[in-house]
């Protein structure tokens, strides 16, 4: 009995003057120690948990979740950190605890007989109680005491210390006692959260932070257009930087998770490697090859355009290729999309049973933005896929919060450019506005933008896409028309002619019209090649006549010039035979034969 | 003042006698003061009908958590029912005495 005795006493009595002492002569050292809640995220923010050996206040309305993340800092400290913990309840019993929390997985029973957690209720009855003078929390601190000492404590959860307010009278002496407290806590050198509610000047309703002012965390449960987001901020943290900001949580199966889930900064690496489209002829648009991996592809366009089937070849083709697909559904449901996209000849179903392809469908009304994000991260992070759909962001602009829309797409484009997931959004665009005008003005963000829109002409209303930007890549400019079939998207010429573009109808009227044009040319060129024959054969055969002529003419001159040689001759004759008949002598014979 | 609360205690006092349990951290100032308060109290107002109880927490303190005491001193009075709790050093006799429902509230 003494030994017990003594130690709660000995130390708080004795240490409550030294105390604030011993802490500053620890500080200097170049990184204050902290203990890890083990709570996903807030480590993070907190630069690594909460200040050792000092009580950090968490304060929060009413169902913020203050009791869980005390509970959680004691439960994964008993669990993962060999810390044991005590948990000291002013609102809840033991027995409400111990079922409550049964629901996250903590099985509070078991870790009470293993001696790693005790749980104290502190019933006060106010009713029950008369004032008849001073007094002090003394068996407070010893009920603690003995509880800290029995399990060698190093976490403790006061909540809500501010109940005593309500339940004790002469709150001045109480002030006191509680600053005592926290001094005594810090002395004994444990790990505290000491919870408070929402106050309406100060943090909390008793000021509490006047006197815990190591690390002070508030959560808040905000409602904003009838959505609520839970959101968690370190107000304060001495001897530490940390995260500044808002940040989103969630309180899920598991217990908490916060996600800092703020612009890491441009980063992230790009990949070279290149992700098919789906679709044979888009992946030609993209210079043969499709997006790049780890980009972020945007398909806009009016309603009705095509946007989901041309996501769910994407999806279809990541999972040929045996990669992993988380679709984010917030217009239909898995099993209407399913059964949508087969009509067009994608069955996504076996990738959904094979554990590939992923559906989350919900509305967006169901939470509020950051609750979103979040829960899109913690699917990613659970899934761990290598694209990631988003169908369609249209759906989060509700009302007049398209500054925040952008900012929370910026943050989930970072996440996955970071961990090199392909993004595919769709987006729709109303009719009346421009085209390239996307609600939430996100261009700046995205690698690919394919733009899908209907052109109307003749009477009919048909779909045509091109490609508005593709960055590091040439990329075709042109606009293709694009086709709905019951196997698949298929993307066909389009053409540009006076009125316009030309699509649907009006382009098969255009293709057979260009086919008969051809045929005409066909035929032309076929009737010039006969008459050039035509022509040739006519010249050859003149040719031929003319020379057949040239020849009788030569065979005549050639026997007229031997008729004149041989009558030259036979005048010569003549004249040699007439001299002989008149008998001329031999030398005139002789001259006559020399000429000749 | 001993004839004014037996009057109405008789019919109490013989079904029911006061059992009280002063719980005191210590031998400090104060627990003395209260100790010697509710002596006092009991010996004018409840003579020969009560149970006093004095208990020191850290000799204790395994008491602290099952009669959920908070603050010291605390005096419960245990019988009769209901309950009671009296927190503080039972320097106000008067507020003792309706705590004990010795006297009406006044």
């Amino acid at each position: 009995m003494t030994k017990p005795k003594s130690t709660p006493k000995a130390k708080p009595a004795a240490k409550s003057k030294p105390a604030p002492k011993a802490k500053p002569a620890a500080k200097p050292r170049p990184q204050l120690p902290k203990a890890p809640t083990g709570i996903q995220g807030l480590d993070e923010i907190t630069g690594g948990g909460l200040p050792k050996g000092r009580p950090t206040l968490v304060c929060g309305g009413a169902g913020c979740g203050k009791t869980l993340l005390a509970m959680e800092f004691l439960v994964r400290g008993a669990m993962q950190y060999d810390e044991p913990g005590v948990f000291m309840s002013f609102e809840e019993t033991a027995a409400d605890l111990t079922q409550n929390f049964a629901s996250f997985g903590f099985d509070l029973n078991d870790l009470v007989a293993r001696k790693k957690m005790a749980l104290d209720f502190v019933r006060i009855e106010r009713s029950e109680i008369e004032a008849t003078g001073e007094y002090n929390l003394e068996g407070l601190f010893i009920r603690l005491g003995q509880a800290i000492d029995a399990v060698g404590a190093k976490r403790v959860a006061l909540d809500t210390v501010e109940s005593l307010f309500s339940g004790l009278p002469n709150p001045l002496i109480l002030r006191a006692e509680l600053r005592r407290l926290f001094l005594w806590l810090k002395d004994k050198g444990v790990t505290a959260i000491v919870t408070g509610d929402h106050g309406e000047v100060t943090l909390t309703r008793q000021g509490l932070e006047e006197y815990i002012s190591d690390c002070v965390i508030v959560l808040d449960h905000r409602v904003r257009d009838q959505v609520t987001s839970r959101r968690l901020r370190v107000v304060k943290y001495r001897g530490s930087t940390h995260g500044t900001n808002e940040y989103p949580f969630l309180i899920d199966a598991d217990g908490i998770s916060v996600l800092p889930v703020t612009s890491l900064g441009l980063q992230h690496i790009a990949s070279n490697e290149r992700v098919p489209t789906g679709v044979a002829r888009l992946d030609a648009m993209l210079g043969g090859a499709g997006y790049y991996r780890g980009s972020s592809v945007l398909i806009s366009g009016t309603a009705g355009t095509g946007k989901s089937s041309l996501a769910a070849h994407f999806a279809e083709a990541a999972c040929r290729r045996g990669e992993r697909v988380i679709y984010f559904a917030f217009e239909e449901s898995a099993s209407q999309i399913i059964r949508n996209t087969l009509s067009i000849g994608i069955d996504l179903e076996p990738w959904v049973r094979k554990g590939l392809l992923q559906f989350q469908a919900s509305r967006p009304t169901f939470a509020g933005l950051e609750l979103h994000l979040a829960t899109i991260h913690s699917k990613i992070n659970t899934f761990k896929p290598q694209v990631v759909i988003v169908d369609s962001l249209k759906d989060f602009v509700i009302g007049g919060n398209e500054n925040e829309v952008k900012s929370m797409i910026m943050r989930l484009v970072d996440f996955l450019k970071t961990n090199q997931i392909t993004g595919l959004f769709t987006s729709l665009t109303p009719s009346a506005s421009s085209l390239e005008q996307t609600d939430v003005g996100m261009s700046s963000l995205i690698d690919t933008w394919l733009l899908l829109r209907d052109i109307e002409s003749g009477g009919e209303r048909n779909r045509g896409m091109y490609i508005l930007k593709s960055r590091g890549m040439a990329h075709s400019n042109q606009i293709r028309e694009f086709l709905l079939t019951d196997h698949g998207a298929e993307l066909r010429d389009v053409y540009v002619g006076p009125e316009g573009v030309l699509s649907g109808s009006a382009r098969l009227t255009q293709e057979a019209q260009k086919q008969a044009a051809l045929m005409i040319r066909d035929q032309e060129v076929e009737l010039r090649r006969i008459e050039l024959e035509r022509k040739r054969t006519t010249l050859e055969a003149q040719i031929a006549v003319l020379r057949a002529e040239f020849a009788v003419q030569e065979i005549a001159s050639v026997k007229i010039i031997g008729q004149e040689k041989a009558e030259e001759a036979q005048l010569a004759q003549g004249r040699v035979d007439m001299g002989l008949s008149r008998k001329e002598d031999a030398t005139a014979s002789k001259r006559k034969s020399g000429p000749k | 003042m001993k004839t004014n609360p037996t009057q109405p205690a008789p019919p109490k006092a013989e079904a029911n006698r006061y059992v009280l349990q002063l719980f005191v951290a210590g031998q400090t100032p104060k627990s003395v003061h209260a100790i010697n308060n509710i002596k006092k109290i009991c010996e004018e107002n409840l003579q020969g009908r009560y149970e006093l109880e004095v208990i020191d927490l850290y000799q204790q303190p395994q008491l602290a958590q099952g009669d959920q005491i908070i603050a010291v001193p605390t005096l419960i009075k245990k019988l009769p029912l209901p309950l009671r709790r009296i927190i503080g050093d039972l320097s106000n006799t008067e507020r003792v005495l309706v705590g004990l429902d010795i006297r009406n509230e006044a």
